[in-house]
């Protein structure tokens, strides 16, 4: 399945918006951090798990899907948001905690919940799983139509809930399609002493459904594999899993030290960043040129500042809010 | 050697982290049945720093990285701790019990009565607990009431290193599994910020606190103090503020929650006549009114005013600061508690 100009435009203009995003929270984040570490404090205090390197999984799917179908994310979801369109002012207001925030800034960067593009993620590992086959369980039920990805690293396909999620949707054949992000560690972890498999898809084998494989964090590739596993969900046959080499460009977090990354793994997965490497495809394949790009650029740092700015003007809520909405029902 | 904090001689300071570290080092040297599992406790040495150096000296065998799979590795805990060995597992943060429940509670805390005494379960699970750096409603959880509540389990939550040290000696020989709770913000990693009263003198040898015993930690006759971990020292900073007012407040550090020491805490209320509990998990259902009905049911409870909490509100926390440090117990709290106290008696 090739990509269209248009939907190759689109995938890369939002690996650039991502990516811009990324860096200026990254910048943010830093801000009150300096000289003492201290996750606590500055404009976005807590944890903050940056997605640099893996903006091919998000767009290679959401190329895809429509705000009607529905996508959980992980601990790390910026990216993926991004490209699921959830709404970017909300969106950063939320990770600075703000009154316009998704959630008023109750929830934060791992409680990302957009309702009007079916998008929510979370911080435990393996927890999207259940919720994206419910969501196809419920399409079904209703008769309606739309698709349930989940996203998860390589570190959830350990967890229980993946190996049961994969076969409930597969004894119901729903329309699920599981999606795991290789980034090839799970904190301080490494892949190889986690996983009694090199690789993932190998488990669809399992539930005796599809499984993909992407190496080397093929933008396209992504879009093949998806596009073919989304497809046959549509059309009612039934879940299929994907496993995307990608790279994890920063650390677990931010204040990582990555003590555990062999000597030169970074400088080597920097050097194959898959946004220079997408731009020089599209521009070697005619679809963009060098005048384009600057545009595309342009306008993508132009939306992150506005939300940024939205977000930083945006007030908190009073702090008595934290009461309300612990129920459905309950005004804010 | 001793077991109370006051009588302890020694002056090199350590944060919890490394106290931890330091006695599970030292029981690992002489126990070859003691090792460690757990996500991230191998060359990282934790996320929050208690197996630091553990992996250089006893290497990969005794000090396991695992996979991010908690319901099979503090299952295999249980079956490893059931066969023989003294396993040390480590949960992250205690927010993801909810995957591995079960193993911790239908089989850990159970299976010693459902053998009629016959399997030991001699393991300790390691959790980090507690908020206050905006980590959100999944990852500052404090659930101590939740681990408490359930029979078969002993619980400990250290307020400072000395007691972290003891503590998790003592939970290393018990023959029973030990939930030892270790709160964030007294863990002395640099990135969380730390409490400096968690950071106190520990003696190098190997010693144990035992498991059951409350202490004392501020002596006063006005209102009792009741807390464990970090609220520990939001009282003894509310101490100090109440002691500039003419007032004096004894402040017990619980550090135990199974078994609870009641016996110190109705000693303490006894001679003050005043009870004020300081607890950062949830209001409801918690150690809060645990240990309030602990000293109403007693037959000589005699209380000059209506007892009072502090503790966190029945909700999910927040994850912006402004929400998140208003929910938060802390010293002005305590204090103001006490007020309220005073004008309603
Ligand atoms: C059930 C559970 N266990 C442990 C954690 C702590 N944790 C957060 S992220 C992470 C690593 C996840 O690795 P992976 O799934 O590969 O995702 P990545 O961080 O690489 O994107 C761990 C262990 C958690 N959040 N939930
Ligand atoms: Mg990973």
């Amino acid at each position: 399945m090739q990509p269209t100009a248009d939907q190759r435009r689109w995938m890369y203009r939002h690996m650039v918006l991502s990516r811009y995003l990324e860096e200026r929270i990254e910048a943010l984040y830093m801000e009150g951090k300096t000289p003492v570490f201290n996750m606590a404090k500055g404009p976005i205090p807590g944890e903050m798990h940056l997605s640099n390197g893996q903006e091919p999984c998000a767009v290679g799917v959401c190329a895809h899907l429509s705000a009607d179908d529905i996508v959980t994310a992980t601990h790390r979801p910026h990216h993926i948001a991004v490209a699921k369109g959830v709404d970017l002012d909300a969106m950063v207001a939320e990770i600075f905690g703000k009154a316009t925030g998704l959630a008023g800034g109750r929830g934060g960067h791992m409680h990302l919940f957009d309702a009007a593009v079916n998008f929510s993620c979370s911080g435990i590992i393996g927890e999207g799983l259940g919720p994206a086959v419910g969501a196809a369980l419920s399409r079904k039920l209703q008769g309606k139509s739309g698709v349930a990805v989940a996203f998860m690293g390589e570190g959830a396909a350990n967890q229980g809930a993946f190996h049961e999620a994969l076969n409930l949707a597969a004894v119901w054949q729903l329309p699920v399609v599981f999606v795991i992000e290789d980034n090839a560690w799970g904190i301080s972890v490494a892949k190889q002493a986690s996983t009694a498999v090199p690789r993932n898809d190998l488990r669809a084998a399992a539930y005796g459904i599809p499984g993909h494989h992407v190496a080397d964090n093929d933008v396209e590739g992504v879009f093949a594999a998806a596009g073919e596993a989304i497809a046959r969900a549509r059309e009612g046959q039934g879940p299929s899993l994907i496993e995307i080499e990608t790279a994890r460009l920063a650390g677990h977090f931010m204040g990582d030290g990555e003590d555990y990354r062999p000597k030169g793994e970074k400088e080597g997965l920097q050097a194959r960043d898959p946004i220079p490497r997408y731009r020089q495809a599209l521009l070697d394949a005619g679809v963009l040129d060098e005048a384009g790009n600057a545009a595309l650029v342009a306008e993508a740092h132009a939306r992150v500042e506005a939300a940024i700015r939205f977000a930083q003007q945006s007030e908190f809520l009073p702090p008595e809010a934290a009461l309300e909405q612990v129920f459905a029902g309950e005004s804010s | 050697m001793s077991t109370n904090a006051s009588t302890a001689t020694a002056t090199r300071k350590l944060t919890i982290a490394r106290a931890m570290a330091e006695a599970t080092a030292q029981e690992m040297r002489a126990d070859p049945r003691v090792f460690v599992m757990g996500e991230d406790v191998g060359p990282l040495g934790g996320v929050f720093g208690n197996t630091r150096g553990l992996f250089d000296e006893f290497g990969p065998d005794r000090v396991r990285d695992t996979p991010i799979s908690e319901t099979a590795f503090i299952g295999a805990a249980v079956g490893a701790a059931s066969d023989g060995m003294r396993p040390i597992v480590e949960l992250m943060f205690v927010d993801f019990f909810g995957v591995c429940m079960d193993a911790i509670y239908n089989l850990m805390a159970k299976n010693t009565y459902f053998s009629g005494g016959k399997v030991k379960v001699p393991m300790v699970l390691m959790t980090s607990t507690g908020g206050g750096y905006s980590d959100a409603g999944q990852h500052s959880q404090c659930l101590y009431g939740t681990f408490a509540h359930l029979p078969g389990m002993k619980v400990v939550v250290p307020s400072n290193a000395f007691d972290a040290k003891g503590l998790m000696t003592a939970a290393i020989r018990d023959d029973n599994p030990v939930v030892f709770m270790y709160h964030k913000a007294l863990q002395g990693m640099g990135w969380l910020g730390t409490e400096k009263g968690a950071t106190v003198p520990v003696p190098e040898e190997s010693y144990s606190v035992e498991i059951g015993r409350a202490a004392v930690v501020r002596e006063g006759h006005d209102v009792t103090l009741v807390s464990l971990g970090v609220g520990v020292h939001h009282c003894l900073r509310a101490a100090k503020a109440l002691e500039e007012e003419g007032f004096s407040a004894e402040v017990v550090d619980l550090r135990s929650l199974v078994p609870l020491d009641r016996d110190t805490v109705r000693a303490s209320v006894a001679r003050t006549g005043r009870l004020i509990v300081v607890d950062e998990d949830y209001h409801s259902y918690g150690v809060s009114g645990e240990i309030i009905a602990s000293v109403a049911e007693h037959a000589g409870c005699r209380l000059k005013a209506a007892p009072k909490r502090v503790a966190y509100p029945d909700i999910p926390i927040p994850f912006a600061p402004t929400m998140e440090q208003w929910a938060l117990p802390n010293a002005d709290k305590v204090v103001a508690a006490f007020h309220q106290m005073m004008r309603e008696s």
